[in-house]
């Protein structure tokens, strides 16, 4: 790996800048360079809302995304402003979008579902992504992975966020590939 | 060997602060500057320092001068439109030689404009938002480390000359997070306000020696021209300490100029930028070096006072020079100015919330390199 580009989309209030800050983290205790950028709407709540992560083992001087590898939507709206077949991978959540059948690179996921039923809450459905994204593209070392969720998430919700990064594992291991 | 760290350049910024002996904070929140008042809130307390959340900004700038007269290394931080109502105060913090910095997060303007959207709008303004002849100090920073850096030298400079200076960002990289490892204690020099040696004919504007209320000399502060004393004065007397305080920072131009200067040397089209401008610039200098083309990169880090000096001779030699900033069209007119019509200058800016990619910057420099301009 040079450098991975990854876009992590959605609406405010999904967690998806504190997804790119926890993959960040893990891929910077895994030894390489990192930049996580942020892009959201001036509403409090709903708006647009991206985290741009760049991981490499060079020098990151341009600090955006200018060809994901990997996109992450938990929205529709999401989706379509930023998924082009040129991805390599595309992760959406089953529920929440609606995908063109034909494309080749999407998995659809019911992550906001994992995480409500067999977590118990569905904010924790970033890191139910993360997860499946990591099993996905094996982006960083789950140790890391791990290590960055209890870092970065309060103590109340930490053992659910440590299962949710399971429960998206999981996801990602069992669901066949949608064609 | 010190682990590498996960940090958001506000949050570098705030950091920097409290690292350059800043205990006094007074802000008013707003996107994308409000992280670094957040930090400060939670920090400054914990080293005896104070922050306090004003009604607007225009009590934001006024508490931070107070603050310096009391003796403290006083900060403030916003964007656009509190930059703006801060304008008249900044005027009265170079008339008076206080001391402080004011950090501008820049974001989309004009007014509310696009708030969560990075712009470099605000040059101009730096320099000339407040009414009158005055000196100031506009400095700007590419990388989350450099956010750290430029905030402890915004200090060290302000403290030394007696001067507001101001440390231009933007949401960008005030919002950016990097893997980086912050300066030790000790690391940088740390620059304190220089105090009078004896209080008894002790003259507060006659030079940068500085005594706050209550440290024993007689300090009268004022907004109105005035004499060495404090007292208002008027032509002549007033004309002779606006030159002294003009001429301060203006004599020290080159001292003042931080850059970095690359490829230079054999460069037929340069180009100039700064911010996080620079940033897209190094990835299209490296783009169009592999493509064989002789492009050299001058990366400002003071952009005012403007190095006329250094502009001058990092562009005697070139064809073209370029300056991709996210405006309309600002310190262009400056690298104009000291082109001279030497050399064609051009600009290349974004107005749509976007940053400028390296692509861009690229093809301009290839299409009006090739057109043998």
């Amino acid at each position: 790996m040079a450098t991975k580009q990854i876009q992590l989309t959605g609406a405010g209030g999904q967690g998806l800048v504190l997804a790119g800050i926890i993959l960040a983290e893990a891929a910077m205790r895994d030894g390489k360079n990192v930049a996580v950028a942020q892009s959201y709407g001036p509403e409090a709540r709903l708006g647009a809302s991206k985290a741009e992560v760049i991981i490499s083992t060079e020098k990151i001087a341009y600090p955006q995304v200018t060809q994901p590898d990997i996109l992450l939507c938990l929205s529709q709206d999401a989706f379509d402003k930023y998924f082009s077949d040129a991805q390599v991978l595309v992760v959406v959540d089953a529920t929440q979008v609606q995908a063109p059948a034909e494309s080749r690179n999407i998995y659809k996921l019911p992550l906001v579902r994992a995480a409500a039923e067999q977590v118990g809450n569905r904010l924790v459905a970033n890191v139910v992504a993360l997860g499946a994204l990591n099993a996905l593209a094996e982006l960083v070392s789950w140790e890391g992975l791990r290590a960055s969720v209890e870092r970065r998430t309060p103590q109340k919700y930490r053992e659910q966020n440590l299962r949710a990064l399971e429960v998206g594992r999981h996801l990602a291991h069992t669901q066949t590939k949608e064609v | 060997m010190r682990e590498q760290e996960l940090v958001q350049g506000n949050e570098a910024c705030a950091r920097g602060a409290i690292y350059a002996g800043c205990r006094f904070f007074a802000g008013y929140p707003i996107t994308p500057s409000s992280e670094i008042m957040e930090y400060l809130a939670r920090e400054l307390p914990k080293v005896g320092g104070v922050c306090l959340q004003m009604e607007d900004e225009i009590a934001s700038i006024s508490a931070v001068i107070g603050a310096s007269w009391g003796g403290a290394k006083a900060m403030t931080a916003t964007s656009g439109p509190g930059f703006s109502l801060m304008q008249e105060s900044i005027g009265y913090a170079a008339i008076t030689e206080t001391p402080c910095v004011i950090v501008d997060a820049q974001r989309g303007g004009p007014s509310t404009g696009q708030p969560t959207k990075v712009s470099q709008g605000d040059v101009m303004q730096a320099r000339w938002g407040t009414h009158g002849d005055h000196p100031i100090i506009v400095l700007t920073a590419s990388w989350v480390r450099e956010v750290f850096e430029m905030t402890v030298h915004a200090f060290n400079l302000a403290e030394k000359y007696r001067v507001p200076v101001i440390l231009l960002l933007d949401e960008v990289l005030a919002h950016l997070r990097e893997n980086v490892i912050l300066p030790e204690p000790g690391e940088l020099e740390v620059i304190s306000r220089r105090h009078p040696d004896r209080l008894e004919d002790f003259r507060p504007f006659a030079d940068e020696t500085f005594c706050a209320f209550g440290e024993g000399g007689r300090v009268m502060v004022t907004g109105m021209s005035h004499d060495e004393l404090g007292f208002p004065a008027q032509g002549k007397k007033a004309a002779e300490q606006l030159q002294r305080i003009l001429m301060k920072i203006e004599s020290r131009t080159e001292e003042l100029a931080l850059y970095g200067a690359h490829f230079l040397d054999d460069a037929d089209a340069v180009i100039i930028s700064y911010g996080i401008t620079s940033r897209a610039v190094e990835e299209a200098v490296r783009l169009l070096r592999a493509d064989g083309l002789a492009v050299g990169w001058l990366d400002l880090k003071t952009l005012w006072p403007f190095p006329d000096k250094l502009v001058r001779s990092c562009t005697e030699h070139a064809h073209y020079v370029l300056v991709p900033e996210l405006n309309w069209g600002q310190l262009v007119r400056e690298v104009e100015r000291v082109v001279g019509g030497r050399a064609p200058v051009e600009h290349l800016g974004r107005l749509d919330g976007y940053l400028i990619t390296p692509e861009e910057i690229a093809r301009r420099v290839q299409d009006r390199v090739q057109c043998g301009a």
